[in-house]
């Protein structure tokens, strides 16, 4: 047993248990259905804006660009205008790629000694971490953005379109959609590496397995009502739009389960702040992707550093002009 | 990264974030109301009973039709213990020969959610058949 991740495997489960006995045993609907949800947009735009704006007053005191190809030089070099850019479009294809594809993941290597008498330690490529991050984020994407179907009346037919590529596959009723299923499929496998892999189940602390469990538990809660237990989903849009046109109305009928999983989404969005999940916001301020690398064409000065006295040369051949004629000493100015 | 493009892109954010907001300013909670023919009224009961039915009927279909289909077993025993023929949109005895009005009683809702069932690939509504 790791208390790294049953601490906040129990926490989820809680976080479950709480939602779900508050509003099938004590009726306390209006709690988890409008005061959570409410205090967690609040928390999590106060939060987000905040921590980007001391990010945004922190002095970047050096230009550290990381250079993965060749730096712009001599006209006949190629220089790699993406890998290592030195002008501000590069930087922006690059950060491009880096928020949509994740492009340095893509890169990850594992290091392990060979299983034979050399014992030698070789990299090799490793690329599940990238595919499995990439199934994730896309999942939760298409999951986010399928949701709007409750905050929007009536609903443009974008997002019908959208719907209709996700459910495709056209199992059962109603209908699998695919990006719920690799969503829990990707979230899933992201924590199997952290708990399996011993390296990285080393490196992995209680903040790192709580946001993973929490998107599971919204995940599987989603998927339950949608395929096993069902729900009025008629009654939760009121609710949702209640919620966005502060109107909130709680709606009968609709049970435990999703107040379960509202709150458990507010949590993480309350959450995102304050925790690693800010690598949303923080992406966009990484200073070794959104840099040129033009140190030798512009000059950049240092926000730290003070005014420094400087002793010139002329000020120095003043001070000492009799002393170096009379040593023989060549001068600039004889007088 | 320059402070302003910062703040920018903070504004941008929070509009975003804010998007279910205020997109509905003006707009209402309101629900569409489904209307029950005046058979499906005086018949009390369906197979179901109310939310049970709002939340599970797309199953219920989804079981129907294998049983037609794969077993030619037309009857449905309901826990209300009231027996009806498994039909969609064939004859009295029917989904829709009770809710005659497809457009008050299974497009309101389906629209609102936004819930396109493929049903009308193969069955075709009787009202529109007449009409």
């Amino acid at each position: 047993m790791n208390q790294k991740y049953m601490l906040p495997l129990a926490g989820v489960f809680l976080l479950f248990l709480l939602a779900y006995a508050g509003v099938e045993g004590a009726g306390l609907q209006w709690f988890f259905g409008i005061v959570i949800p409410y205090l967690a947009v609040i928390a999590f735009i106060w939060g987000f804006v905040n921590r980007v704006m001391g990010w945004a007053s922190s002095a970047v005191p050096f230009r550290i660009p990381t250079t993965c190809g060749q730096q712009k030089s001599l006209p006949w070099i190629k220089q790699n205008c993406i890998d290592n850019p030195d002008k501000a479009s590069g930087v922006f294809i690059r950060m491009l790629l880096e928020i949509f594809l994740f492009r340095s993941l893509f890169r990850n290597t594992k290091a392990a000694f060979n299983r034979d008498e050399n014992n030698r330690l070789t990299y090799s490529w490793e690329i599940f971490l990238w595919v499995g991050a990439l199934a994730f984020h896309y999942g939760f994407l298409v999951v986010l953005i399928r949701h709007l179907r409750f905050f929007m009346e009536p609903v443009p037919a974008s997002l019908a379109f959208l719907e209709y590529v996700d459910g495709i596959v056209q199992i059962g009723l109603p209908g699998i959609f695919l990006s719920g299923l690799v969503l829990l499929a990707a979230a899933l496998f992201l924590l199997a590496r952290r708990i399996f892999d011993v390296k990285v189940s080393y490196i992995s602390l209680a903040a790192d397995y709580f946001p993973l469990f929490l998107i599971i538990g919204i995940a599987a809660t989603g998927i339950a009502m949608r395929y096993f237990t069902k729900v009025d989903i008629t009654g939760v849009k009121e609710f949702t739009m209640g919620l966005v046109t502060f109107h909130p109305v709680i709606p009968p009928g609709v049970g435990g389960l999703f107040y379960a999983h509202v709150l458990m989404v507010s949590v993480l969005f309350a959450y995102f702040p304050v925790s690693k999940l800010m690598h949303a916001g923080g992406i966009f301020l990484s200073p070794t992707r959104n840099m040129a690398n033009n140190t030798r064409a512009k000059r950049h000065v240092n926000p730290w550093n003070y005014a420094v006295d400087v002793h010139t040369y002329e000020q120095y051949e003043d001070h000492f002009r009799d002393k170096m004629i009379e040593a023989g000493l060549p001068v600039d100015k004889e007088e | 990264m320059s402070k302003n493009a910062i703040i920018a892109g903070l504004v941008v954010f929070v509009i975003a974030a804010l998007f279910p907001f205020w997109f509905n300013i003006g707009g209402t909670n309101a629900a569409p109301e489904i209307e029950l023919s005046a058979k499906a009224k005086a018949a009390k009961k369906c197979v179901l009973d109310k939310y049970d039915m709002r939340a599970n009927h797309m199953t219920i279909l989804d079981d129907w039709r294998d049983s037609v289909v794969r077993d030619s077993d037309r009857m449905y025993k309901s826990t209300n213990g009231k027996e009806f023929e498994m039909s969609l949109s064939t004859g009295e005895n029917s989904c829709l020969g009770c809710h005659t009005d497809k457009e008050k009683f299974c497009d309101r809702c389906h629209n609102y959610a936004s819930v396109a069932p493929y049903c009308w690939e193969c069955h075709t509504d009787p009202k529109e058949v007449t009409q």
